[in-house]
């Protein structure tokens, strides 16, 4: 529970403007239409990789869409694009909190996991040839905490401060986070490349 | 192994978001430090991996028209609804300027949260069986819990925003069906500071926000549909404090991290 508290206090510092749910109406529809649903693919990326299921990031994208639409008397203007994924974040982990508690309580601290194993020797640790399957495979088994931070920065492209606002931590933190975020991925793609005994990666 | 300061500065390199003078120092010592270097290019190694990848999710395109269809059903289903909040809405525009003030902002996420936190414990307070005399804790317990998860999200501590009960109390009108009390106590040193919808007990209630000092009071207020005259219940969980009562029909509980005796002080101005 303490897991969910922390995640939920991260998502009530962030600077969406929120305001009184606004009845939406045709013009507003239009408006959406225009300035919302061009950023319906970012959307999906994001809650694909947070819930990591099809089906369910669908639903949570459409669930997240409606919402926007409510509060979209509250956008005031800019790029829509954070501003959505804000929304399809909090719809994602609110997805997460009722049908995949577990999900949100992975170990979210690198002191349980970073350091315990061996350091690997210089050969070792070189990142060859990465193959897509690989990378998406390790990308999945991160705990959500890194995996968002890393899809929001490589796959999004967005900045250090879009993220720090979307995910409501510091910028420092970000940084802290895709540094163990990446570092952990690098391990998951070591030893992936073990299993399949092909020498350096 | 990498150098433990550069580690993390690294990242920043790596995505451009070091200032000159970091950026400067890195480079300096990436020329001197061959794992720092090495790390550098097996992170580019890795990006390049992330650019070339097919991990970017597109939507399918079947999703985009179900999105429509429900956002144009929500857009027609508001149009009889806005009409009749016309008025409300007037006064809400004026009232919900924004305030781009970013230390005020993060003051009141701040409040946000102690909000919620506050809320918690009502609601553990209302679900504490024989507490409240009410049963069927279970879905008050459940039903709470997204009221709890709703006023957590950000910028939820007020729908209106106002120090005027002749703003809030009007903002109220057509969102629910019953009209709150406001009063604004700012002369007695409880200023009014807003109010939104919340959602407890079955019903939409009205929420109403009072500041003492640094303190936040909550005031949830629904119709009781029966005069009880129930005396007032004071309770206190972990330091916050609660009084619950009855007055006009209309079901009122305050809560608050304020003490017993100014909450209590406070309670019997707003009884008055």
């Amino acid at each position: 529970m303490s897991t969910l508290a922390v995640y939920r206090l991260d998502s009530s510092s962030g600077r969406m403007p929120m305001a009184t749910p606004n009845a939406g109406n045709a013009a507003d529809a239009g408006r959406f239409e225009q300035t919302v649903m061009p950023h319906l693919d970012a959307a999906y990326n994001l809650a694909r990789w947070l819930v990591r299921n099809t089906h369910d990031a669908e639903d949570v994208v459409q669930e997240a869409c409606l919402r926007a639409f409510r509060f979209f008397g509250g956008f005031q203007g800019g790029d829509a694009r954070p501003w959505l994924l804000k929304i399809v974040r909090n719809t994602s982990y609110s997805f997460l909190e009722k049908n995949r508690p577990t999900a949100l309580g992975e170990e979210f601290d690198e002191r349980v996991h970073g350091q315990d194993a061996p350091p690997p020797n210089v050969e070792a640790t070189m990142v060859r040839n990465v193959e897509s399957r690989m990378l998406r495979e390790a990308l999945e088994e991160l705990p959500v905490g890194f995996r968002e931070v890393l899809v929001l920065r490589e796959l999004e492209g967005l900045s250090y401060k879009e993220i720090a606002e979307l995910v409501g931590i510091p910028i420092g933190t970000v940084m802290s986070s895709l540094a163990r975020g990446r570092e952990r991925l690098r391990e998951a793609l070591l030893r992936a490349r073990a299993k399949e005994g092909t020498r350096g990666l | 192994m990498v150098c433990d300061d550069n580690a993390r500065l690294l990242h920043g390199y790596l995505d451009g978001e070091l200032d000159l003078v970091r950026s400067l120092e890195i480079e300096e010592h990436l020329k001197t430090c061959p794992d720092c270097a090495q790390e550098l290019w097996n992170q580019q190694t890795l990006r390049k991996a992330f650019r070339s990848s097919s991990l970017y999710e597109r939507a399918p395109a079947a999703l985009a028209d179900r999105i429509r269809a429900s956002i144009a059903r929500e857009a027609t289903a508001d149009v009889a609804a806005t009409a009749e909040d016309a008025s409300a809405k007037k006064a809400t525009i004026v009232s919900m300027t924004p305030t781009p003030l970013s230390s005020k902002r993060a003051a009141w996420n701040w409040l946000a949260v102690a909000a919620a936190v506050l809320l918690m414990f009502t609601v553990t307070w209302r679900v504490v069986p024989g507490l409240s005399g009410r049963g069927n804790s279970d879905l008050l317990t459940e039903e709470i819990v997204s009221s709890h998860i709703r006023s957590l999200q950000p910028d939820h501590l007020f729908d209106v925003k106002s120090t005027d009960q002749h703003t809030v109390k009007p903002w109220f009108n057509g969102k629910l069906d019953f009209s709150p009390p406001v009063r604004d106590l700012a002369e007695d040193g409880y200023p009014l500071v807003g109010g939104r919808l919340d959602y407890v007990d079955h019903r939409a209630v009205a929420a109403l926000v009072y500041q003492r000092r640094q303190h936040l009071i909550n005031v949830f207020v629904w119709p009781e549909g029966k005069e009880t005259g129930e005396p007032k219940r004071m309770k206190s969980v972990q330091g916050y404090n609660m009084i619950a009562w009855e007055a006009n029909g209309m079901y009122h509980c305050a809560v608050s991290d304020l003490n017993s005796g100014e909450l209590e002080q406070f309670t019997e101005l707003l009884r008055k």
